[in-house]
């Protein structure tokens, strides 16, 4: 083996034995990183399965409860309205001029409805509430951890997991799905008044396009995404709050990850399950309308 | 030259035990090889300067840290070997008053202290209502304070809370980590004189972390120090000091006789010599 042999540089060398040193850093740095990952995931992993685990043998008490579904569901309520009613407006403008080059501003309904119902008004609602619900769980939990508040918990015999975390899992993944219909709602009602009242595109034919190309399953599509966007921000916001460094700087660092690592997550999620909904959808109606 | 005192109590009769236990953060050793025993109704105090251990021993006492190696036993059970729901019930069994008193937030003063009594008894509202009174007026608070939240109140009104919460359960030990620390010295001997009527209408046992020596006077039975093992010599016990605390003015260790008196002495001299070679 003479060509291995020479092909190690001489140690004696010494720029040669610093480039080896750099890379052997490197390669250290790099495989440090890469088990903090796994070891990550890992807890992560874990952290959400007694989420489960808890929520499958005893809830929490309906005291803990009212008030998270309050905090998750009915004060999101406006900013999720909003969010959808100005995504649909704004769809119909940028859509809106293209479209009736073509001459067929009539078709803009099935367009703008299917987008929302399928992608947009899930996705867009889950990230403003990755926003609103993930980062402010993260901060409440992380300033927790920092003033030995969930230590106190445990110290008197009550699993954090259970009083803590499974109320908020409960409340997104139950709430959220129920935010995505109102953001759709909300969504199809502005793409509808700026379409017919502003624009002028015949009402009749809007609504009998939405009709015949939006069906039930593009409905259930995005309610079924939305349930696992709700269990992400849930996990990933508690999870960062319970794993908070010390002080204030790390609670907000616990609550500026917790948007990123949902978000990231959301958009991953709506690219599996919508590849995952599409063949289920396609084995089920191979023959099922097309827009063009 | 050092003076390690061995308890002189029955380890059979021990409420807590700790052998050889160690405990590691990352590849920081925070402790190292302690072996303690508190016999019943016995009040230790743990003194010691600042970063040496004292409330990781408290948390790994209740079970909160795990050991990195030895073992913690509470009334000769191994905490380590215990099941979930086990360690929760034995826990009922411990009252902690935290440093910041750790209460929560979003209850009320009075939910706060109802809350171990809601967890784990199915007693009623009226009783649970007439006992949270009861233990507020234990530790001085009025009435009118249970209706208020945890930020309304001082902070020796929320360690006299904190109290009172450790006390719901009528804990069996009592664990208190730096009750005086923050307050005036006062309040501090308020909280001393709550923790030595404590001891006289409940029989607990108690743990007080503390690095206030007036503390460690007036409360203890017995006093440990413990030292930073970054400072010690390979080998060197950890405990620096075991024993009554009317004794420990005459421990032959300059460390002990140093932090008891309060003196800077050769920290001082490590300190300015660790800035001047920066």
């Amino acid at each position: 083996m003479p060509q291995i042999a020479n092909s190690i540089p001489n140690s004696d060398h010494p720029a040669a034995s610093s480039v080896v040193a750099v890379i052997v850093d490197w390669i250290a740095d790099l495989g440090g990183v890469v088990v903090d990952w796994v070891i990550g995931l890992g807890n992560i992993s874990t952290f959400a399965l007694r989420t489960v685990g808890w929520l499958t043998t005893r809830l929490p008490r309906k005291e803990t409860i009212l008030p998270n579904f309050y905090q998750i569901g009915v004060l999101s309520l406006p900013v999720v309205a909003l969010t959808g009613t100005f995504i649909g407006m704004v769809l119909v403008v940028q859509s809106y001029v293209q479209f009736r080059n073509l001459h067929l501003e009539a078709k803009l309904g099935a367009v703008i409805n299917m987008s929302l119902v399928r992608e947009l008004g899930p996705v867009l609602a889950a990230t403003m509430l990755a926003g609103r619900v993930g980062s402010s769980m993260a901060a409440e939990l992380g300033t927790m951890r920092v003033t030995e508040q969930i230590d106190a918990l445990v110290s008197m015999g009550a699993n954090p997991i259970h009083y803590l975390v499974v109320p908020r899992f409960l409340g997104c993944l139950l709430l959220i799905p129920a935010l995505t219909v109102m953001a759709d709602f909300m969504g199809v009602a502005g793409a509808f008044f700026y379409a017919v009242y502003l624009l002028g595109i015949d009402a009749h034919h809007y609504l009998e396009n939405s009709q015949h190309f939006v069906g039930n399953f593009d409905l259930f599509a995005g309610l079924f995404k939305s349930l696992f966007f709700g269990a992400a921000i849930a996990v990933i916001g508690c999870y960062r709050g319970f794993n908070c460094d010390p002080g204030a700087e790390g609670v907000g660092r616990a609550a500026t990850t917790a948007f990123v690592y949902s978000f990231v997550m959301i958009l991953l999620l709506d690219l599996l399950l919508g590849i995952a909904l599409d063949g289920i959808y396609f084995t089920l109606w191979p023959e099922a309308p097309k827009l063009f | 030259m050092v003076t390690a005192a061995t308890t002189t109590s029955d380890p059979r009769e021990s409420l807590v035990r700790l052998e050889r236990v160690g405990v590691d953060f990352a590849r920081q050793r925070v402790l190292r090889d302690i072996d303690l025993a508190i016999p019943r109704g016995q009040t230790l105090a743990i003194i010691g300067e600042s970063g040496c251990g004292k409330t990781v021993l408290l948390k790994t006492i209740i079970g909160l840290l795990r050991p990195s190696r030895g073992m913690v036993y509470f009334d000769g059970k191994n905490l380590a070997q215990l099941r979930e729901k086990e360690m929760t019930r034995q826990r009922t069994r411990f009252g902690f008053l935290f440093q910041q008193a750790a209460l929560f937030d979003s209850m009320t003063i009075a939910q706060n202290v109802a809350f171990p009594l809601r967890q784990h008894t199915a007693k009623r509202p009226e009783e649970i209502r007439r006992i949270v009174l009861a233990r507020l007026a234990e530790v001085g608070l009025p009435e009118n304070v249970a209706l208020k939240k945890p930020a309304e109140l001082s902070g020796g009104m929320r360690k006299r809370v904190g109290l009172a919460r450790a006390l719901a359960l009528e804990p069996e030990i009592i664990l208190y980590d730096e009750p005086t620390t923050g307050l005036d010295p006062i309040m501090g001997d308020v909280i001393n004189e709550l923790i030595v009527g404590t001891r006289q209408q409940h029989p607990v046992t108690s743990i007080v972390v503390t690095h206030d020596m007036r503390t460690a006077r007036k409360v203890a039975d017995r006093v440990v120090m413990l030292y930073p093992i970054a400072r010690l010599e390979p080998g060197e016990p950890q405990i620096l000091y075991d024993g009554p605390p009317e004794r420990i003015e005459h421990a032959l260790d300059r460390r002990v006789s140093q932090f008891v008196r309060g003196e800077a002495g050769e920290r001082l001299m490590e300190m300015r010599q660790h800035n001047g070679g920066e």
